[in-house]
Protein backbone atom coordinates (compact mmCIF):
# COMPACT_ATOMS: atom_id res chain seq x y z
CA UNK A 1 0.00 0.00 0.00
CA UNK A 2 2.72 2.38 1.05
CA UNK A 3 4.63 1.57 -2.11
CA UNK A 4 1.62 2.49 -4.28
CA UNK A 5 1.04 5.73 -2.38
CA UNK A 6 4.62 6.85 -2.84
CA UNK A 7 4.49 5.92 -6.54
CA UNK A 8 1.31 7.96 -6.89
CA UNK A 9 2.73 11.07 -5.21
CA UNK A 10 5.88 10.68 -7.27
CA UNK A 11 3.88 10.51 -10.51
CA UNK A 12 1.76 13.54 -9.65
CA UNK A 13 4.33 15.94 -8.24
CA UNK A 14 7.95 14.85 -8.39
CA UNK A 15 7.89 13.45 -11.92
CA UNK A 16 5.17 15.65 -13.27
CA UNK A 17 4.60 14.74 -16.93
CA UNK A 18 4.29 18.32 -18.14
CA UNK A 19 6.69 20.23 -15.92
CA UNK A 20 9.48 17.74 -15.30
CA UNK A 21 9.47 15.74 -18.56
CA UNK A 22 7.89 18.29 -20.91
CA UNK A 23 5.45 15.78 -22.34
CA UNK A 24 2.23 16.84 -24.00
CA UNK A 25 3.69 20.32 -24.41
CA UNK A 26 2.04 21.12 -27.74
CA UNK A 27 -1.47 20.76 -26.37
CA UNK A 28 -0.29 22.14 -23.04
CA UNK A 29 0.65 25.45 -24.63
CA UNK A 30 -2.01 25.57 -27.32
CA UNK A 31 -5.10 24.74 -25.24
CA UNK A 32 -4.47 26.56 -21.99
CA UNK A 33 -6.13 29.87 -22.70
CA UNK A 34 -9.30 29.11 -20.72
CA UNK A 35 -9.65 27.27 -17.39
CA UNK A 36 -12.87 25.56 -18.49
CA UNK A 37 -11.42 23.84 -21.56
CA UNK A 38 -8.15 23.13 -19.77
CA UNK A 39 -9.96 21.18 -17.06
CA UNK A 40 -12.02 19.27 -19.66
CA UNK A 41 -8.85 18.27 -21.48
CA UNK A 42 -7.22 17.35 -18.18
CA UNK A 43 -10.06 14.96 -17.33
CA UNK A 44 -9.85 13.36 -20.76
CA UNK A 45 -6.11 12.81 -20.32
CA UNK A 46 -6.61 11.20 -16.89
CA UNK A 47 -9.23 8.83 -18.35
CA UNK A 48 -7.14 7.81 -21.33
CA UNK A 49 -3.95 7.37 -19.30
CA UNK A 50 -5.73 5.29 -16.66
CA UNK A 51 -6.87 2.89 -19.40
CA UNK A 52 -3.97 2.78 -21.87
CA UNK A 53 -1.05 2.34 -19.47
CA UNK A 54 -2.42 -0.87 -17.86
CA UNK A 55 -3.57 -2.22 -21.25
CA UNK A 56 -0.15 -1.61 -22.77
CA UNK A 57 1.37 -3.20 -19.70
CA UNK A 58 -0.70 -6.36 -20.27
CA UNK A 59 0.29 -6.45 -23.93
CA UNK A 60 3.94 -5.93 -23.13
CA UNK A 61 4.18 -8.59 -20.43
CA UNK A 62 1.86 -11.02 -22.23
CA UNK A 63 2.99 -10.74 -25.84
CA UNK A 64 5.97 -8.55 -26.61
CA UNK A 65 8.58 -9.11 -23.91
CA UNK A 66 11.29 -11.70 -24.50
CA UNK A 67 9.88 -15.07 -23.47
CA UNK A 68 6.49 -13.52 -22.72
CA UNK A 69 4.58 -15.93 -24.92
CA UNK A 70 5.51 -19.09 -23.02
CA UNK A 71 1.89 -19.26 -21.87
CA UNK A 72 0.91 -20.24 -25.41
CA UNK A 73 3.57 -22.87 -25.90
CA UNK A 74 7.12 -23.58 -24.71
CA UNK A 75 8.40 -23.07 -28.26
CA UNK A 76 7.91 -19.33 -28.00
CA UNK A 77 10.33 -18.93 -25.09
CA UNK A 78 12.98 -17.23 -27.22
CA UNK A 79 10.70 -14.94 -29.22
CA UNK A 80 11.41 -11.27 -28.57
CA UNK A 81 8.92 -8.91 -30.16
CA UNK A 82 9.81 -5.82 -28.17
CA UNK A 83 10.90 -3.97 -31.33
CA UNK A 84 7.23 -3.91 -32.29
CA UNK A 85 6.51 -1.96 -29.12
CA UNK A 86 6.18 1.53 -30.57
CA UNK A 87 3.81 0.43 -33.29
CA UNK A 88 1.66 -1.55 -30.86
CA UNK A 89 1.40 1.14 -28.21
CA UNK A 90 0.32 3.82 -30.63
CA UNK A 91 -2.20 1.40 -32.13
CA UNK A 92 -3.59 0.60 -28.69
CA UNK A 93 -3.78 4.28 -27.80
CA UNK A 94 -5.57 5.18 -31.03
CA UNK A 95 -8.00 2.29 -30.61
CA UNK A 96 -8.64 3.04 -26.92
CA UNK A 97 -9.36 6.67 -27.63
CA UNK A 98 -11.77 5.64 -30.36
CA UNK A 99 -13.56 3.16 -28.06
CA UNK A 100 -13.66 5.62 -25.19
CA UNK A 101 -15.20 8.17 -27.53
CA UNK A 102 -17.97 5.75 -28.55
CA UNK A 103 -18.66 4.62 -24.96
CA UNK A 104 -18.83 8.17 -23.67
CA UNK A 105 -21.07 9.18 -26.56
CA UNK A 106 -23.50 6.38 -25.71
CA UNK A 107 -23.54 6.41 -21.91
CA UNK A 108 -22.22 9.79 -20.70
CA UNK A 109 -23.20 12.24 -23.44
CA UNK A 110 -22.73 15.26 -21.17
CA UNK A 111 -19.03 14.50 -20.64
CA UNK A 112 -18.69 13.60 -24.32
CA UNK A 113 -20.01 16.99 -25.36
CA UNK A 114 -17.85 18.78 -22.82
CA UNK A 115 -14.68 17.11 -24.10
CA UNK A 116 -15.62 17.64 -27.74
CA UNK A 117 -12.70 17.77 -30.14
CA UNK A 118 -10.07 17.18 -27.43
CA UNK A 119 -10.81 13.50 -27.14
CA UNK A 120 -9.56 12.48 -30.62
CA UNK A 121 -6.65 14.92 -30.29
CA UNK A 122 -5.37 13.00 -27.30
CA UNK A 123 -4.07 10.25 -29.60
CA UNK A 124 -1.19 12.50 -30.58
CA UNK A 125 -0.56 13.83 -27.09
CA UNK A 126 2.96 12.73 -26.19
CA UNK A 127 2.09 12.47 -22.49
CA UNK A 128 0.01 9.37 -23.24
CA UNK A 129 2.67 7.68 -25.35
CA UNK A 130 5.36 8.81 -22.91
CA UNK A 131 3.64 7.22 -19.94
CA UNK A 132 3.46 3.87 -21.74
CA UNK A 133 7.13 4.08 -22.69
CA UNK A 134 8.16 5.00 -19.14
CA UNK A 135 6.08 2.08 -17.86
CA UNK A 136 8.07 -0.29 -20.07
CA UNK A 137 11.41 1.33 -19.27
CA UNK A 138 10.84 1.10 -15.50
CA UNK A 139 9.35 -2.41 -15.55
CA UNK A 140 6.14 -1.64 -13.69
CA UNK A 141 3.78 -4.50 -12.95
CA UNK A 142 0.01 -4.29 -13.55
CA UNK A 143 -0.90 -2.72 -10.19
CA UNK A 144 1.91 -0.19 -10.41
CA UNK A 145 0.96 0.79 -13.95
CA UNK A 146 -2.65 1.52 -12.92
CA UNK A 147 -1.41 3.79 -10.14
CA UNK A 148 1.20 5.35 -12.41
CA UNK A 149 -1.33 5.99 -15.19
CA UNK A 150 -3.81 7.75 -12.92
CA UNK A 151 -1.07 9.68 -11.14
CA UNK A 152 0.62 10.87 -14.32
CA UNK A 153 -2.74 11.97 -15.74
CA UNK A 154 -3.65 13.83 -12.57
CA UNK A 155 -0.30 15.61 -12.52
CA UNK A 156 -0.72 16.70 -16.13
CA UNK A 157 -4.29 17.90 -15.51
CA UNK A 158 -3.14 19.84 -12.46
CA UNK A 159 -0.39 21.53 -14.45
CA UNK A 160 -2.60 22.57 -17.38
CA UNK A 161 -5.35 23.86 -15.08
CA UNK A 162 -2.93 26.03 -13.14
CA UNK A 163 -1.28 27.33 -16.32
CA UNK A 164 -4.72 28.26 -17.69
CA UNK A 165 -5.45 30.12 -14.45
CA UNK A 166 -2.25 32.12 -14.75
CA UNK A 167 -2.86 32.90 -18.43
CA UNK A 168 -6.36 34.15 -17.72
CA UNK A 169 -4.92 36.61 -15.22
CA UNK A 170 -2.11 37.56 -17.56
CA UNK A 171 -4.45 38.71 -20.31
CA UNK A 172 -4.66 42.03 -18.52
CA UNK A 173 -0.92 42.51 -18.17
CA UNK A 174 1.20 44.75 -20.31
CA UNK A 175 3.59 42.33 -22.00
CA UNK A 176 6.36 43.47 -24.42
CA UNK A 177 5.16 43.05 -28.03
CA UNK A 178 7.59 40.30 -29.04
CA UNK A 179 6.83 38.24 -25.95
CA UNK A 180 3.07 38.50 -26.40
CA UNK A 181 1.30 35.13 -26.44
CA UNK A 182 3.66 32.20 -26.93
CA UNK A 183 6.82 33.85 -25.58
CA UNK A 184 5.45 34.86 -22.21
CA UNK A 185 3.73 31.48 -21.88
CA UNK A 186 7.09 29.78 -22.20
CA UNK A 187 8.48 32.00 -19.44
CA UNK A 188 5.51 31.24 -17.21
CA UNK A 189 5.84 27.51 -17.72
CA UNK A 190 9.56 27.81 -16.94
CA UNK A 191 8.78 29.48 -13.61
CA UNK A 192 6.09 26.87 -12.84
CA UNK A 193 8.56 24.14 -13.64
CA UNK A 194 11.08 25.71 -11.24
CA UNK A 195 8.38 25.69 -8.59
CA UNK A 196 7.59 22.03 -9.19
CA UNK A 197 11.27 21.19 -8.81
CA UNK A 198 10.99 21.94 -5.12
CA UNK A 199 9.13 18.63 -4.84
CA UNK A 200 12.12 16.75 -6.16
CA UNK A 201 13.58 16.20 -2.70
CA UNK A 202 10.39 14.59 -1.44
CA UNK A 203 10.60 10.87 -0.90
CA UNK A 204 8.00 8.79 0.84
CA UNK B 1 13.25 24.96 -58.45
CA UNK B 2 12.35 28.14 -56.64
CA UNK B 3 9.39 26.31 -55.15
CA UNK B 4 11.70 23.73 -53.62
CA UNK B 5 13.95 26.44 -52.26
CA UNK B 6 10.91 28.10 -50.83
CA UNK B 7 9.56 25.09 -48.92
CA UNK B 8 13.09 24.41 -47.72
CA UNK B 9 13.87 27.83 -46.30
CA UNK B 10 10.47 29.15 -45.21
CA UNK B 11 10.27 26.99 -42.05
CA UNK B 12 13.70 28.13 -40.85
CA UNK B 13 12.70 31.54 -39.58
CA UNK B 14 9.51 32.71 -41.27
CA UNK B 15 7.35 29.75 -40.31
CA UNK B 16 9.44 28.09 -37.65
CA UNK B 17 7.64 24.97 -36.39
CA UNK B 18 8.56 25.60 -32.76
CA UNK B 19 8.45 29.36 -32.51
CA UNK B 20 5.35 29.98 -34.61
CA UNK B 21 3.40 26.81 -35.33
CA UNK B 22 3.67 25.44 -31.72
CA UNK B 23 4.67 22.03 -33.06
CA UNK B 24 7.13 19.55 -31.61
CA UNK B 25 7.90 21.33 -28.41
CA UNK B 26 7.85 18.26 -26.16
CA UNK B 27 11.12 16.76 -27.30
CA UNK B 28 12.68 20.15 -27.99
CA UNK B 29 13.04 20.75 -24.28
CA UNK B 30 14.16 17.50 -22.79
CA UNK B 31 17.02 16.51 -25.09
CA UNK B 32 18.89 19.81 -25.16
CA UNK B 33 21.26 19.43 -22.20
CA UNK B 34 24.13 18.38 -24.44
CA UNK B 35 24.87 19.33 -28.02
CA UNK B 36 25.85 15.85 -29.15
CA UNK B 37 22.56 14.26 -28.11
CA UNK B 38 20.69 17.16 -29.68
CA UNK B 39 22.42 16.73 -33.04
CA UNK B 40 21.47 13.05 -33.13
CA UNK B 41 17.89 13.90 -32.20
CA UNK B 42 17.75 16.54 -34.98
CA UNK B 43 19.01 14.06 -37.57
CA UNK B 44 16.42 11.53 -36.42
CA UNK B 45 13.60 14.05 -36.67
CA UNK B 46 14.72 15.30 -40.10
CA UNK B 47 14.88 11.73 -41.38
CA UNK B 48 11.45 10.80 -40.05
CA UNK B 49 9.73 14.00 -41.16
CA UNK B 50 11.07 13.91 -44.70
CA UNK B 51 10.49 10.21 -45.36
CA UNK B 52 7.08 10.09 -43.71
CA UNK B 53 6.12 13.05 -45.89
CA UNK B 54 7.24 11.10 -48.97
CA UNK B 55 5.36 8.00 -47.84
CA UNK B 56 2.14 9.81 -47.10
CA UNK B 57 2.39 11.86 -50.26
CA UNK B 58 2.87 8.77 -52.46
CA UNK B 59 -0.36 7.14 -51.31
CA UNK B 60 -2.31 10.32 -50.61
CA UNK B 61 -4.84 9.66 -53.35
CA UNK B 62 -5.62 6.17 -52.07
CA UNK B 63 -6.13 6.90 -48.36
CA UNK B 64 -9.80 6.97 -47.35
CA UNK B 65 -10.39 10.22 -45.55
CA UNK B 66 -11.79 8.86 -42.29
CA UNK B 67 -8.92 6.52 -41.50
CA UNK B 68 -6.12 8.79 -42.71
CA UNK B 69 -4.82 9.51 -39.21
CA UNK B 70 -4.24 5.83 -38.52
CA UNK B 71 -2.57 5.30 -41.90
CA UNK B 72 -0.25 8.26 -41.30
CA UNK B 73 0.44 6.96 -37.81
CA UNK B 74 1.50 3.57 -39.12
CA UNK B 75 3.86 5.05 -41.71
CA UNK B 76 5.41 7.29 -39.07
CA UNK B 77 5.65 4.56 -36.44
CA UNK B 78 7.39 2.18 -38.84
CA UNK B 79 9.96 4.85 -39.75
CA UNK B 80 10.58 5.63 -36.09
CA UNK B 81 11.16 1.95 -35.34
CA UNK B 82 13.78 1.89 -38.11
CA UNK B 83 15.49 4.98 -36.67
CA UNK B 84 15.34 3.52 -33.17
CA UNK B 85 16.92 0.24 -34.26
CA UNK B 86 19.65 2.04 -36.24
CA UNK B 87 20.50 4.20 -33.21
CA UNK B 88 20.62 1.18 -30.93
CA UNK B 89 22.98 -0.55 -33.34
CA UNK B 90 25.37 2.30 -34.10
CA UNK B 91 25.09 4.80 -31.23
CA UNK B 92 23.99 2.81 -28.23
CA UNK B 93 25.19 5.31 -25.60
CA UNK B 94 23.31 8.19 -27.17
CA UNK B 95 20.19 6.12 -27.69
CA UNK B 96 20.26 5.35 -23.93
CA UNK B 97 20.46 9.07 -23.17
CA UNK B 98 17.59 9.86 -25.50
CA UNK B 99 15.59 7.13 -23.72
CA UNK B 100 11.91 7.46 -24.55
CA UNK B 101 12.31 10.53 -26.73
CA UNK B 102 13.17 8.61 -29.89
CA UNK B 103 9.89 6.74 -29.52
CA UNK B 104 8.13 10.01 -28.89
CA UNK B 105 9.03 11.22 -32.40
CA UNK B 106 5.87 9.30 -33.38
CA UNK B 107 3.74 11.71 -31.43
CA UNK B 108 5.93 14.68 -32.32
CA UNK B 109 3.41 17.05 -33.78
CA UNK B 110 5.82 18.28 -36.46
CA UNK B 111 5.76 14.92 -38.24
CA UNK B 112 2.02 14.48 -37.95
CA UNK B 113 1.30 18.14 -38.64
CA UNK B 114 3.36 18.26 -41.83
CA UNK B 115 1.96 14.95 -43.09
CA UNK B 116 -1.55 16.25 -42.55
CA UNK B 117 -1.05 19.84 -43.71
CA UNK B 118 1.43 19.44 -46.56
CA UNK B 119 2.02 15.89 -47.75
CA UNK B 120 -1.69 15.14 -48.16
CA UNK B 121 -1.93 17.90 -50.77
CA UNK B 122 1.43 17.88 -52.59
CA UNK B 123 3.65 15.60 -54.65
CA UNK B 124 6.39 13.43 -53.17
CA UNK B 125 9.40 15.56 -54.19
CA UNK B 126 8.01 18.77 -52.81
CA UNK B 127 6.83 16.96 -49.67
CA UNK B 128 10.31 15.57 -49.13
CA UNK B 129 11.82 19.03 -49.10
CA UNK B 130 9.05 20.37 -46.92
CA UNK B 131 9.91 17.64 -44.42
CA UNK B 132 13.62 18.48 -44.57
CA UNK B 133 12.84 22.19 -44.21
CA UNK B 134 10.65 21.73 -41.17
CA UNK B 135 13.14 19.33 -39.64
CA UNK B 136 15.80 22.01 -40.13
CA UNK B 137 13.61 24.69 -38.58
CA UNK B 138 13.21 22.45 -35.57
CA UNK B 139 16.95 21.81 -35.51
CA UNK B 140 17.82 25.52 -35.57
CA UNK B 141 15.95 26.13 -32.32
CA UNK B 142 17.25 22.96 -30.69
CA UNK B 143 20.87 23.65 -31.60
CA UNK B 144 20.70 27.22 -30.32
CA UNK B 145 19.19 26.06 -27.02
CA UNK B 146 21.62 23.15 -26.64
CA UNK B 147 24.66 25.33 -27.39
CA UNK B 148 23.67 27.86 -24.74
CA UNK B 149 22.84 25.19 -22.18
CA UNK B 150 25.95 23.11 -22.63
CA UNK B 151 28.37 26.03 -23.00
CA UNK B 152 27.22 28.02 -20.00
CA UNK B 153 25.94 25.11 -17.94
CA UNK B 154 28.88 22.77 -18.21
CA UNK B 155 31.56 24.91 -19.91
CA UNK B 156 31.84 22.43 -22.76
CA UNK B 157 30.76 22.01 -26.37
CA UNK B 158 30.41 18.49 -27.78
CA UNK B 159 32.30 17.30 -24.71
CA UNK B 160 35.34 19.55 -25.41
CA UNK B 161 36.17 22.05 -22.68
CA UNK B 162 35.71 25.65 -23.84
CA UNK B 163 35.34 27.56 -20.60
CA UNK B 164 37.57 26.03 -17.87
CA UNK B 165 35.48 25.52 -14.73
CA UNK B 166 36.40 26.83 -11.30
CA UNK B 167 36.16 23.29 -9.95
CA UNK B 168 38.92 22.21 -12.37
CA UNK B 169 41.13 25.19 -11.51
CA UNK B 170 39.81 27.42 -14.30
CA UNK B 171 38.01 30.75 -14.04
CA UNK B 172 34.44 30.01 -15.14
CA UNK B 173 31.78 29.53 -12.48
CA UNK B 174 29.22 27.29 -14.18
CA UNK B 175 25.55 28.12 -14.07
CA UNK B 176 23.83 25.01 -12.75
CA UNK B 177 20.36 26.33 -13.56
CA UNK B 178 21.05 25.87 -17.26
CA UNK B 179 21.36 22.14 -16.83
CA UNK B 180 17.98 21.94 -15.11
CA UNK B 181 14.81 21.47 -17.16
CA UNK B 182 13.21 24.92 -16.60
CA UNK B 183 16.08 26.78 -18.27
CA UNK B 184 15.00 25.37 -21.63
CA UNK B 185 11.71 27.22 -21.32
CA UNK B 186 13.43 30.53 -20.60
CA UNK B 187 15.85 30.12 -23.50
CA UNK B 188 13.09 29.24 -25.97
CA UNK B 189 10.99 32.12 -24.63
CA UNK B 190 13.87 34.51 -25.21
CA UNK B 191 14.52 32.96 -28.63
CA UNK B 192 10.92 33.67 -29.59
CA UNK B 193 11.25 37.20 -28.30
CA UNK B 194 14.38 37.77 -30.37
CA UNK B 195 12.82 36.19 -33.47
CA UNK B 196 9.67 38.26 -33.19
CA UNK B 197 11.57 41.48 -32.63
CA UNK B 198 13.33 40.72 -35.91
CA UNK B 199 10.25 39.48 -37.85
CA UNK B 200 7.61 41.91 -36.64
CA UNK B 201 4.73 40.24 -38.50
CA UNK B 202 4.83 37.22 -36.16
CA UNK B 203 3.87 39.27 -33.10
CA UNK B 204 0.52 38.14 -31.65
CA UNK B 205 -2.20 40.66 -31.03
CA UNK B 206 -2.92 41.19 -27.33
CA UNK B 207 -6.48 40.45 -26.15
CA UNK B 208 -6.66 43.68 -24.25
CA UNK B 209 -4.99 46.99 -24.92
CA UNK B 210 -3.86 48.98 -21.93
CA UNK B 211 -4.64 52.61 -22.42
CA UNK B 212 -1.89 55.11 -21.70
CA UNK B 213 -2.31 57.18 -18.54
CA UNK B 214 -4.40 60.19 -19.36
CA UNK B 215 -3.17 63.47 -18.09
CA UNK B 216 -5.68 65.63 -16.32
CA UNK B 217 -5.17 69.19 -17.31
CA UNK B 218 -7.42 70.67 -14.66
CA UNK B 219 -5.78 70.93 -11.24
CA UNK B 220 -7.48 69.44 -8.21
Amino acid sequence: MEHFLSLFVKAVFVENMALAFFLGMCTFLAISKKIQTAIGLGIAVILVLAITVPVNNLIYTGLLKEGAMTWISEDFATVDLSFLGLLTYIGVIAAMVQILEMVLDKYVPSLYNALGVFLPLITVNCAIMGASLFMVERDYNLGESVVYGVGAGLGWALAIASLAGIREKMKYSDVPAGLQGLGITFMTVGLMSLGFMSFSGVSL
Amino acid sequence: MSEIKNVLTEPLFNKNPIALQILGICSALAVTTSLQVTLVMCLAVIAVTSFSNVGVSLIRNHIPNNIRIIVQMIIIASLVIVVDQVLKAFAYEISKQLSVFVGLIITNCIVMGRAEAFAMKNGPVLSFFDGVGNGLGYSVVLIVVATIRELFGAGKLLGVEILPLVTDGGWYQSNGLLLLPPSAFFIIGLFIWALRSWKKDQVEEPDFKILPNTEHSGGH
